[in-house]
């Protein structure tokens, strides 16, 4: 069975028997979403024990479950898992606990799904939309707190104006070629004179929406927002599995349905991601409040995976530099899943009763607070930052690696300069957890959900840095979908 | 093949336009250049608006724009994906306007505006 039919079933069910669970006993809604997500798992693995190397095809033609979409579902569901665990607790504290809330989560992975396995513009279209409503209303699901219906409104507004730009991109593509399939389409569109000014209205338009969805420069301001006013558990949940959706959907169309149009989208690239990289930095500086400074942090991790999404356009298939560019680009996700939402995880644990906890100075003495807590947010910082040991050096060094293996020794030298840049701001919270003094003096009490959410991010973060040979060879197993040849026909 | 004679239908017809000399035929081109129309009409409504049902209804027309668009061009090629495409849009437009009005009415609860000048709780 397919994961989003069982997942939809589930989201279905949770509704329901939300109607007779009393007001305490609300964790069994997570504990159905739990179940939920661990069952999609299992349909994924058992897709993925009997999937031919090529993929299957259905739907008419609109659904590709290759191993690169498997992979993705992988990361979506541990996205989803994660962040389940960690707002059992908090959602009580906020006493908004619904059960329409871990409904709403299963449907946005469904979502998230569709546009992982999606190779017609309609399914990839309406996989993102479904994504997208189910996150407007996550990040206004606090109806009582003004910060919270001001980032929904925000982000709803935003986020509709450019599904809609990104629509008529799409519909310009169908024009030119005449079928929405991304594989028609790149047939189609190899064919056409790439400086013909319907073909670049298209390729700009389609592009806005991917940018804007990912939250890179011009198109960010949405981020630092809706990732301040969202509940931080969805804050979380919005900054690992909603932006591996986009960067799954990014892949799809820029480097399968308009690959042939490289050329003339690679140095809007180049421009994006330093223009990223130099805002989301300097923006974060400046920064009080923790979670809108893990936002912009998050924008300039965009900044430096679309650096290996140069290094895929600019070389040959086949090159190492192009390979490398997408591993980079696929071990980024991963690490940044788990570094991410174990930093937001700290976050979410200091809304107590009566504080809110997410001004930087609410971290203040989090050492003698809760010791473990402050090693762990010190160990997740580190590896945001990319420091060797922790996981996040992984996903650097392989687009450092194929930003030189093609040959953009500037870029490669830039990246490496902002990374260190960020160093800052992230020691700058490790200050204040590490070497202010307390606010309050009571020790910070932890609930048994986000003792397993830190346990695990944190068990993946040293993991993955330490012993990264099993994860670099499941990328490099997802990637056989590069050396198919069906996929290497579509990429001339 | 109803497609087919639907073409054949429609260039018997814009021969007698022809003929006549009346009228200019309606081509596809000039359906573009209606949805380009409506989509610069949305994109400056969305950009300079203060009302935020003003601002959805200019998305409306955005997604509209996309509509008109993909129907004329399912027309040019005789197949049917952009009219799939369309039926599709339609939903999502619906759905996107109901979840849009619905946070609206929190925040108005909260806040007793509408306006996008005073949405100022969260910056920088």
């Amino acid at each position: 069975m397919l994961p989003m039919v069982e997942l939809t079933i589930f989201a279905l069910g949770i509704l329901l028997i939300d109607l007779w669970v009393p007001k305490a006993w609300k964790w069994i809604d997570a504990l159905g979403a739990m179940v939920g997500v661990l069952m999609a798992a299992f349909c994924v693995w058992q897709i993925q024990s009997t999937l031919p190397s090529r993929g299957l095809v259905g739907f008419y033609n609109s659904m590709l479950v290759d191993r690169f979409a498997i992979y993705f579902w992988y990361l979506f569901l541990a996205g989803a898992a994660v962040s389940i665990l960690a707002s059992v607790h908090y959602l009580d504290l906020e006493n908004e606990h619904h059960g329409e809330y871990y409904s709403l989560m299963l449907l946005s992975v469904v979502g998230m799904m569709c546009m992982a396995a999606g190779i017609d513009v309609v399914l990839i279209f309406i996989g993102l939309e479904l994504m997208a409503i189910s996150t407007y209303v996550l990040v206004g699901f606090l109806r009582r707190d003004r910060r919270s219906n001001e980032a929904a409104l925000k982000y709803l507004l935003l986020g509709a104006f450019s599904s809609g730009i990104f629509a008529y991109g799409l519909s310009l593509l169908y024009g030119l070629t005449g079928s929405t399939n991304l594989a028609s389409i790149a047939r189609g569109i190899s064919g056409q004179n790439a400086h013909n000014p319907v073909v670049v209205i298209a390729l700009f338009a389609t592009m806005t929406g991917l940018l804007f969805k990912i939250a890179a420069v011009p198109f960010h301001q949405w981020a630092p927002d809706a990732y301040e006013g969202a509940p931080t558990s969805i804050t979380g949940f919005m900054s690992v599995a909603v932006k591996a959706a986009a960067w799954a959907m990014l892949l799809r169309i820029l480097l399968f349905g308009l690959y042939p149009l490289r050329s003339v989208y690679t140095p809007v690239i180049v421009f994006v991601s330093i223009a990223t990289m130099t805002g989301a930095n300097f923006a974060a500086l400046t920064q009080t409040n923790t979670k809108r400074l893990l936002a912009y942090s998050s924008i300039a991790h965009v900044g430096y995976m679309l650096l290996a999404l140069i290094a895929i356009g600019t070389s040959q298939p086949g090159t190492p530099g192009f390979y490398d560019g997408f591993k980079g680009i696929l071990i980024y996700l991963l690490v940044y899943t788990f570094m991410n939402l174990g930093a937001f995880a700290v976050v979410a644990s200091l809304r107590q009763r009566n504080v809110i906890g997410d001004e930087l100075d609410d971290m203040a003495g989090l050492y003698q607070r809760a010791p473990v807590e402050a090693v762990l947010m010190l160990l997740f910082l580190l590896s945001l930052a990319g420091i060797p040991p922790a996981a996040g050096f992984l996903g650097k060094y392989y687009i450092f690696l194929s930003l030189i293996e093609s040959g953009h020794y500037g870029l490669a030298a830039l990246g490496v300069l902002y990374s260190l840049f960020g160093l800052y701001y992230y020691l700058k919270i490790a200050n204040s957890m590490l070497m202010r003094a307390p606010m309050e003096a009571e020790r910070l009490p932890l609930s048994l959900g986000m003792r397993c959410t830190l346990g695990l991010t944190a068990l993946a973060t040293i993991v993955i840095g330490i012993y990264p040979e099993p994860f670099i060879r499941s990328v490099n197993w997802s990637l056989g979908i590069v050396q198919s040849p069906h996929v290497q026909a579509m990429m001339r | 093949m109803l497609t087919r004679a639907a073409n054949d239908d429609d260039r018997r017809r814009t021969t007698e336009f022809e003929r006549l000399n009346f009228m200019v035929p309606i081509t596809t081109f000039h359906y573009l250049v209606v949805a380009a129309a409506l989509f610069v009409l949305g994109v400056i409504g969305v950009l300079t608006r203060r009302n935020v049902v003003i601002v959805l209804m200019s998305i409306e027309l955005i997604l509209n724009a996309v509509n008109l668009n993909l129907v004329a061009f399912s027309r040019m090629w005789g197949n049917l994906h952009g009219q799939t495409f369309a039926v599709f849009i339609v939903v999502d437009a619906a759905a996107e306007a109901a979840v849009g009005l619905g946070i609206l009415i929190a925040f108005f609860r909260n806040k007793e505006t509408i306006n996008v000048d005073e949405i100022d709780l969260l910056k920088w």
